[in-house]
């Protein structure tokens, strides 16, 4: 009779193997073409590594062989969900480096726009994190409502997405005359249907189990990883560029800066949905008074920037956006830099993730609200 | 034949005794086989089909669009086409997956659901099987899916797969027990695991009426159960389009594909059916004790009709589900399971045998 | 901290330090060895506390590689612009400031995928947008006749 050893198990004794799964680069819920190798024991996440590069378009070295005036019509492609943010980063540095005065018309048009684009956003991510989290009606309901503000923007700019619209010195066209009405009647419906997304979900006790404390950013590591946007404020880290080194026609209004103080994902969703309200009121403030005159300054065919270095940042749905131009006084820039939010946002993610289980992962990165083509330009 | 709308009774017996006068038994017996077999496919591949045509256009219904509108007349044909193409794909099988078991985990899960099935009483006298331990049956038979699920996550050498399958079994293991308790309540009140004797006892009024607290309660816990148990709705992680791609049947294609998809919605109907039967009368219609008029008024509508009336009415229920509610976490779902639903299964049980004992129902 | 104050402490820390006033920042040169420490001195003093490194980038300028780091302090909101420049352009070194600022590790990887600036004690330095077949496009002399139609 052969003879048996009790073994006895201790914890550490057992070795049970982690196992590598890949996110992506095709997948549904990174919305957009991200590879994320996960390092999973059984459901919990050990570490997360991002690779990129799967849309690198080589976009900053475009920009060393195209005008000041051709580049903005390239930054639609980068965050295309901020594209007339984008736009206006670019046309604000042109003008700072040249010391061009936009009219106020023009300043006024901007930001209406941005803030549009910001509710877009906003929306977009909205319908695309319910559905991450399950409840797929969330999808429908959230770009049925975009769609009036794509109309919008389609009469006014000939474009529902790339906009294409700021450049250096003013914008390209001048407001569609039905512009001011059909904005007033979109913000007197959407401010009707917006706590009816709300109820939806904010209320669910399913939803706030998986959103509440999950993914705890604290406010020192969003300062040293460098979040910005929605997700840091949710942490306590104030850096809305919109109040504090305003731009366009941000300095003639009120508005508050939504703070929250958690860090964890039920605050980042919670705290975009009332900004949608902020964007309304602002929206609001601004679309009674715009001045008349001229919508853009007449600009000489070949600018040149005066040698320097230049840098404009600008509040996007995701964050800071920040445009650095190194000029050495010819007529195309000699380095141009994209700071995108994404970037450092997505680099973050490792630190939050750790300890969580993989539907978390899913639900973090929804509420960090990526779009890759910003991360890789 | 007598065919009365009423009570098929009569049509089973005619057909038995015409074939028993010219065939010797055996014979009979196994061309009763045949017809039930064929009867029970057909409605099955029928029903799964009306049931994923009812879900594309609730779904619709509840997004705010109009759903399959093109094939067909209110795109009725739409299921068929799809049938029809997913008979017409390639069956691909992964490059180091177990073949054999690869093969086999679809068919244990159809078959699994068939024989749950057999003791669906769909009008009177028009059930396959009546045995005396009808419920415990079914409760039974359908736990043999799990072992299909466990199979397709393993046997296809995927590591999406294997997860999927694991959250499933889990699952499905844990809220087993709370259907089997809630059912056990019911029994406890009816007296009878036979069908047929449990859809007589309603003859004056609804279990779910004639056992207030303790009844609703456990229809509330069985609806939650049962749509835990056919990984739908909010508790579908396990084949959770955003997380994992398809979960446990990511690797199937085809037909195999067809028999998983087929066996959830046939799985929904029979939780749909066992809820009808055991809280809201079977095929027994609407009575009110001593109201003669309204009595009759209800008995106007056959027992079949009533019968579907209601699990449609439930199937509907578990739809809105799906479509509302944001996804469970695999540990929430456990933890709803083990630490709030089985301890409130228990106290109804208690509470429940003392209705009884006391007489405290209607 | 006004721009002038901030000129004063900066040339009191690091007399090495060659500060002008760009077009809206300050902007500093450091020689390549004091990079580490100085960055450190930056973050910690309590007078001037950068704890918020912005924007990490770098330029090939024609003889020399530069990088450049903008940085701003969340409590005193100045903001500085940091420089450091070498000239070896076969293999250049600079010490990495992941220690102090974890967000420069991936903007230290995007500087070595696109101009081949390499980060002494960087964590994990891998390239991020390329891989590696290609050389470094962001430099001025990169040249792909196969990836890249030029006039």
């Amino acid at each position: 009779m052969a003879e048996y050893k009790e073994i006895l198990l201790t914890s550490d004794e057992i070795k049970t193997d982690d196992y590598l799964v890949n996110m992506g680069p095709q997948h549904p819920s990174t919305h957009g073409v991200l590879r994320l190798l996960v390092q999973l024991e059984g459901e919990k996440v050990l570490n997360v590594q991002p690779h990129i590069g799967y849309i690198h378009s080589g976009i900053e070295k475009m920009t060393e062989s195209l005008s000041y005036i051709q580049i903005p019509h390239l930054t639609d492609r980068m965050d295309y969900l901020a594209a007339h943010m984008n736009n206006e980063a670019v046309s604000l540095c042109v003008e700072k480096g040249l010391q061009v005065e936009v009219p106020e018309r023009a300043k006024y048009i901007r930001t209406i726009f941005d803030e549009l684009q910001r509710i877009a956003s906003h929306q977009l991510w909205w319908c695309a994190f319910g559905m991450d989290m399950g409840a797929l009606t969330t999808f429908f309901y959230g770009l049925r409502d975009r769609e009036d503000i794509l109309d919008i923007f389609e009469e006014t700019c000939g474009a529902r997405l790339t906009l294409n619209y700021s450049v250096p010195g003013g914008v390209m066209f001048d407001i569609h005359p039905n512009f001011q009405r059909d904005v007033k009647a979109f913000i007197k419906k959407f401010r009707k249907k917006l706590p009816e997304y709300e109820r939806l979900l904010t209320g669910n006790v399913i939803f706030q189990e998986r959103t509440k404390g999950v993914g705890i950013l604290t406010k020192e590591e969003a300062i040293a990883y460098g979040v910005t946007g929605p997700s840091a404020r949710a942490s306590g880290f104030s850096c809305d560029i919109r109040k504090k080194q305003p731009y366009s026609a941000y300095p003639y209004i009120k508005f508050n800066e939504i703070m929250g103080t958690d860090g964890d994902t039920f605050t980042r969703y919670h705290l975009r949905i009332l900004e949608m309200f902020e964007s309304m009121n602002i929206i609001e403030q601004l679309i009674d008074n715009i001045p008349e005159g001229d919508y853009a300054v007449k600009m000489k065919g070949v600018t040149k920037l005066p040698e320097g270095e230049y840098y404009q940042r600008v509040e996007t749905g995701r964050g800071e956006f920040g445009v650095y131009i190194i000029s050495d006084g010819k007529k195309n820039p000699y380095r141009m830099k994209f700071r995108s939010p994404g970037f450092s946002n997505l680099f973050a993610i490792n630190n939050i993730a750790k300890g969580w289980k993989i539907a978390d992962l899913v639900a973090i990165m929804g509420t960090f609200d990526l779009v890759i083509p910003d991360i890789d330009r | 034949m007598a065919f009365n709308i009423y009570d098929f009774t009569p049509l089973t017996k005619s057909i038995h005794d015409a074939l028993a006068a010219s065939l010797n038994p055996t014979a009979t017996l196994a061309i009763e086989w045949l017809i039930v077999g064929v009867a029970y496919l057909l409605f099955v591949a029928l029903f799964g089909l009306f049931l994923v045509y009812a879900e594309r256009k609730v779904c619709a219904a509840f997004q705010q669009r109009l759903g399959p509108m093109r094939v067909g007349p209110w795109g009725l044909l739409q299921t068929i086409a799809d049938f029809i193409k997913l008979l017409m794909k390639e069956l691909i099988t992964p490059k180091r997956a177990d073949v054999f078991l690869y093969n086999l985990a679809p068919f244990i899960v159809i078959i699994a659901s068939f024989m749950a099935i057999s003791v669906v009483p769909f009008a009177p006298g028009l059930a396959a099987f009546d045995f005396d331990i009808g419920v415990f049956f079914v409760t039974a038979v359908s736990s043999i899916s799990v072992i299909g699920v466990l199979l397709a996550g393993w046997s296809s050498n995927n590591k999406y797969s294997l997860i999927g399958a694991m959250r499933s079994g889990a699952q499905i293991v844990s809220y087993e027990l709370s259907v089997g308790l809630a059912l056990i309540t019911m029994i406890i009140f009816a007296g009878t695991m036979q069908i047929s004797g449990i859809i007589e006892g309603q003859r004056d009024l609804w279990f779910i009426f004639r056992g207030h607290v303790p009844a609703v309660i456990a229809f509330i816990v069985f609806i939650i159960a049962g749509t835990a148990e056919t990984n739908r709705g909010p508790f579908d992680l396990a084949e959770a389009e955003s997380e994992l791609t398809a979960g446990f049947h990511t690797e199937y294609s085809g037909i195999k594909f067809a028999f998983f998809f087929l066996a959830e919605y046939i799985n929904m109907f029979i939780v749909a059916a066992m809820a009808t039967v055991v809280f809201l009368g079977g095929w027994m219609p609407l009575h009110f004790g001593q109201f003669e008029a309204f009595n009759g008024v209800m008995d106007f509508i056959p027992g079949l009709v009533w019968f579907f009336l209601k699990v449609f009415a439930v199937i509907f229920l578990m739809m809105w589900f799906k479509w509302t509610f944001p996804r469970l976490r695999v540990d929430h779902i456990l933890n709803l399971e083990w630490k709030y639903l089985l301890p409130i299964n228990l106290m109804n049980i208690i509470l429940m045998t003392l209705v009884v004992l006391f007489g405290l129902h209607f | 901290m006004t721009n002038d104050s901030l000129i004063q402490s900066i040339s009191s820390l690091l007399p090495e330090a060659q500060i002008k006033m760009g077009f809206e920042y300050v902007e500093t040169f450091i020689p390549r060895e004091n990079l580490h420490t100085f960055m450190l001195q930056l973050k910690n003093n309590p007078e001037m506390y950068f704890d918020y490194l912005f924007c990490l980038t770098g330029a090939d300028f024609e003889d020399h590689l530069q990088v450049i780091y903008h940085l701003e302090s969340t409590t005193h909101q100045h903001i500085l612009v940091v420089k450091v420049k070498t000239a070896d352009r076969v293999n250049p070194e600079i010490d990495s400031v992941t220690d102090i600022w974890p967000t420069a590790e991936p903007h230290e990887n995007e500087v070595f995928d696109l101009l081949g600036i390499r980060f002494r004690n960087h964590p994990e330095p891998r390239r991020l947008f390329l891989d590696e077949t290609w050389g470094y496009p962001l430099r001025k002399d990169f040249k792909d006749d196969i990836h890249v139609v030029s006039r």
